[in-house]
């Protein structure tokens, strides 16, 4: 229990340290940032469950007033402007990712994790995003996959980092890629 | 941690935190079911005037959390002008700068304390199936705690890429970053054993 806690508070605290990397831009001026990393990662490392309570437990942090999110954005504001839905994807996200690692075993690391997080972190999340958006901005489904089609090229780069690091944390440190290997005292 | 909550004192840091929540919740829900240009222009002008009432300095800090959205002003105003549905355009901007106001109007003016009471009081059902919401009530109080650590350790790595490369410190520092958190969380969970862990039976 206590080992699970201090994780899903340690990844909570990882994605908010990820926010403080300046962000990157892409050729075509798209701004990429570090915390979508964070979330994929709390999902190849920790896991659906774990992974999906450390970016919840990071959210609420934000909701209650924290400026964790890049760019020392936080707040409630946050929850109803038009980029919400990729926040509450944001567990879901993790989960999907966290199970597709902890289910496919059959081929290298590297590459379920990559897979997982294009499918937890992208797609899964992107679902949720282009439907808030859509709300918020009352526009069509397919107007608002048009508006956030460009930060997709950003999140592949993302995801298949988020592969690479999980498999050489596989490597250098076996028993910490807890999607692949249970410790005794989990949950 | 500095939180989001205004130095500047107003009478409503005095209100109750929940109360304020869920007027939040219903002002927002009234607000998408407005579909009226004159009437969104009512409550956007009502929104500032609550930003207002503090003073000046409030005002303006509320205009720094606002101009995130420009981006979104930016495109939705530009995609209106183009297809020529300007009333839609005006309702679709002015909804969402006095929805993320208002709730930013929330965050302002309560203190993190207090959210963090109502984080404990919504999670007392937790109770009923055998989890204690001392647990998170811990977990908060610990991200708190760790992110300034993590931050650091951040720090010290791009310096000591930095000592090693001439090219800037990239997505590589990401892996010995996350080894360290993990370490870090293993002291941290051993920590906890050592002084009686968190004994989520008694507590309950």
């Amino acid at each position: 229990m206590e080992k699970t806690v201090a994780l899903i508070a340690l990844f909570a605290a990882l994605i908010a340290a990820l926010g403080l990397i300046p962000k990157v831009t892409l050729a075509f001026g798209v701004p990429v940032t570090a915390q979508s990393l964070g979330v994929m990662l709390c999902g190849t490392i920790l896991g659906s469950k774990r992974g999906a309570l450390a970016t919840l437990l990071f959210l609420l942090l934000v909701a209650i007033g924290l400026p964790l999110l890049s760019g020392g954005r936080g707040g409630l504001g946050l929850f109803v402007s038009p980029s919400a839905g990729f926040l509450i994807g944001w567990p879901v996200a993790a989960f999907f990712t966290g199970l597709i690692v902890e289910k496919w075993r059959s081929a290298s690391l590297a590459v379920v994790g990559g897979v997982a997080s294009i499918i937890g972190g992208i797609i899964v999340m992107y679902v949720f995003g282009i439907i808030g958006m859509s709300i918020t901005l009352e526009k069509s489904l397919t107007e608002a996959t048009a508006l956030v089609t460009a930060f997709i090229p950003g999140d592949i780069i993302k995801a298949v980092i988020a592969g690479m690091l999980t498999a050489a944390l596989a490597k250098a440190r076996p028993a910490s890629v807890l999607s692949r290997y249970e410790p005794a005292d989990a949950v | 941690m500095i939180s989001l909550t205004s130095p500047i004192r107003t009478r409503a840091h005095n209100w109750p935190a929940g109360a304020k929540l869920l007027s939040l919740c219903v002002a927002t829900a009234v607000l998408f079911a407005i579909k009226d240009v004159p009437a969104q222009v009512l409550v956007f002008a009502l929104v500032i005037a609550l930003y207002t009432i503090p003073g000046r300095d409030f005002l303006a800090a509320g205009f720094r959390q606002l101009r995130l959205l420009w981006p979104f002003v930016l495109i939705v105003g530009l995609w209106h002008l183009w297809t020529g549905e300007f009333a839609l355009g005006a309702s679709v901007v002015l909804r969402m700068l006095s929805a993320v106001g208002l709730a930013n109007l929330v965050t302002m003016t309560t203190r993190l304390s207090d959210m963090i009471d109502v984080v404990k009081a919504v999670t007392v059902p937790l109770r009923w199936f055998g989890l204690s919401s001392r647990v998170l009530e811990f977990a908060i109080a610990l991200v708190i705690r760790l992110t300034p650590v993590l931050v650091e350790r951040g720090g010290q790595l791009s310096q000591s890429w930095k000592a090693r490369s001439r090219k800037a410190p990239n997505w590589r520092i990401i892996l010995p970053f996350t080894v360290l958190a993990l370490d870090d969380a293993d002291y941290v969970a051993e920590a906890l054993r050592a002084r009686g862990g968190f004994n989520t039976k008694e507590d309950t």
